[in-house]
């Protein structure tokens, strides 16, 4: 298995297959195939991917620990960048879309509601990490300061699930708000097991 | 189902009316699914015929109407109504029927009657929305007496020229232009008149968030969003279409305006 991921088109391929869901999402938005309410369903569909990527980027550690594909390592940083690339669409199509660009609107509407605070708060950190994310930043910064601050991303998906969370209380159905809670919940238990159990001679 | 052309003041909006398609397929009515999509997918099977309407309370004349004894109670008309939904996006909807003044005034409510509750149908074996604990069933409605007077609240029996569709309240619904759509209930099977503010869904799900009155206010945001302006489905470049803004009880306020004078809509919301 190792030797076939390790294969130097399985990257690129990769890479083809995480751009899908955007070209899908915004290619179905402009040819209107998106229902009665194209924008909030691209908006809505935008934000559920940033979760999924979000939890595969989350996966690369524990997979590498338990399979020995240390390859996978290698796809961090893009996975990583994919979650920002979603989140910043995201965005963009609520400022787009939703608020028109027009500030007067956005910035009170950033201020005075938690669950868009909060998005905001989630997408800033993601903007931190996206701009350090190349190697001559690990250099400038040293290692251990880098990670230090690539830990951020674990702030980054408590925040994500407790936008989402605020935003379906409106309506009250967290059944999805729980499928991504229960994962993002589990791969962060894992990190917190894994370094008690590293702790503990065997 | 045929209407003439209603002669109550803003009853008549001239704007483009929604397409069919959108209006009957993206539509909000949990008892079938909390997807928009889920009412005209799951609501197939529905039956509304044999139906009954139970109007009871506070009246000197209590009856249980046969539908087909209220289908003929008064004259159809055709009303062409904004619809705006509390999420945020709004519909022009051409609805047939009568102001449910005609029925109220047929039941003869007693003094103390102040407000009026509108129970919509629970029925698991049709519905397979209520397998969720999203809200209590049965959907209770809610209006103060005065409000279910107006002429513009609508006994609406169908749309488009058409009997209601199963997903769009069959075989007869509330619609309440100058409130968000959540307090226009479908599928009515008991009017009841009351000395008290009826405990409606919604309001006891999430009271900090949907007010008895839910009159639509542009300057009255929901906490989770403004309401500040809407998004008109179907209209302009679909997903570039521009955000209008959001008008003062949906654009009714000369005619219903006068019901709220000196009340704070934002302590009322």
């Amino acid at each position: 298995m190792q030797a076939l991921l390790t294969r130097s088109w399985v990257k690129p391929l990769l890479f083809v297959l995480c751009t899908l869901p955007a070209f899908w999402l915004v290619g179905a938005g402009l040819l209107n195939q998106l229902g009665a309410n194209p924008a909030e369903a691209l908006i809505r569909g935008l934000g559920d991917w940033t979760l999924r990527f979000l939890c595969l980027v989350l996966l690369v550690t524990p997979l590498r620990h338990h399979t020995g594909w240390t390859v996978v390592a290698r796809w961090r940083r893009m996975l990583g960048l994919f979650v920002f690339f979603y989140a910043s669409l995201h965005l963009l199509a609520y400022a787009w879309l939703d608020m028109g660009f027009d500030l007067v609107e956005l910035l009170p509407d950033i201020v005075k509601r938690p669950f868009i605070t909060v998005g905001m708060l989630a997408w800033g950190l993601l903007l931190a990490l996206a701009a350090t994310s190349f190697n001559r930043a690990i250099k400038a910064m040293g290692a251990r300061r880098w990670q230090r601050l690539h830990r951020a991303v674990y702030a980054v998906a408590v925040l994500g699930v407790l936008h989402f969370f605020w935003m379906r209380a409106g309506k009250q159905l967290f059944g999805e708000v729980a499928v991504y809670a229960a994962l993002l919940g589990a791969l962060l238990g894992w990190r917190v097991w894994w370094r008690f159990r590293a702790r503990v001679p065997a | 189902l045929p209407g003439v052309k209603s002669a109550v003041a803003g009853a008549s909006t001239v704007e483009a009316v929604t397409a069919y398609d959108d209006a009957t397929l993206y539509n909000n009515f949990y008892e079938f699914g909390t997807d928009k999509s889920d009412p005209a997918a799951y609501s197939k099977q529905f039956k509304p015929r044999p139906w009954t309407v139970q109007v009871e309370g506070l009246v000197k004349n209590p009856r249980t109407y046969g539908i087909e004894d209220l289908l003929k109670l008064s004259a159809m008309e055709e009303r062409i109504y904004r619809l705006r939904c509390v999420e945020g996006w709004s519909m022009v909807i051409p609805w047939v029927g009568y102001s449910v003044a005609e029925l109220i005034k047929k039941v003869e409510p007693l003094g103390s009657a102040k407000y009026v509750e509108f129970v919509t149908l629970a029925d698991k074996a049709q519905m397979p929305g209520l397998r969720s604990g999203v809200l209590d069933w049965p959907y209770v409605e809610g209006l103060r007496l005065d409000e279910a007077m107006h002429p513009l609240t609508l006994l609406a029996f169908g749309m488009y020229g058409e009997v209601l569709p199963n997903q769009n309240g069959a075989p007869l619904r509330l619609v309440v232009p100058w409130k968000y759509g959540f307090k226009s209930g479908k599928s009515l099977v008991k009017i009841r008149f009351t000395d008290k503010e009826p405990r409606t869904a919604w309001n006891v799900s999430a009271p900090q968030e949907y007010g008895f009155y839910s009159n639509v206010n542009p300057d009255v945001a929901h906490p989770r969003w403004s309401q500040a302006s809407e998004r008109r489905i179907g209209e302009g470049q679909g997903l570039f279409a521009k955000r209008r803004k959001t008008l003062m009880f949906n654009g009714y306020e000369p005619q219903v305006g006068q019901l709220y004078a000196g009340m704070d809509l934002r302590k009322f919301f």
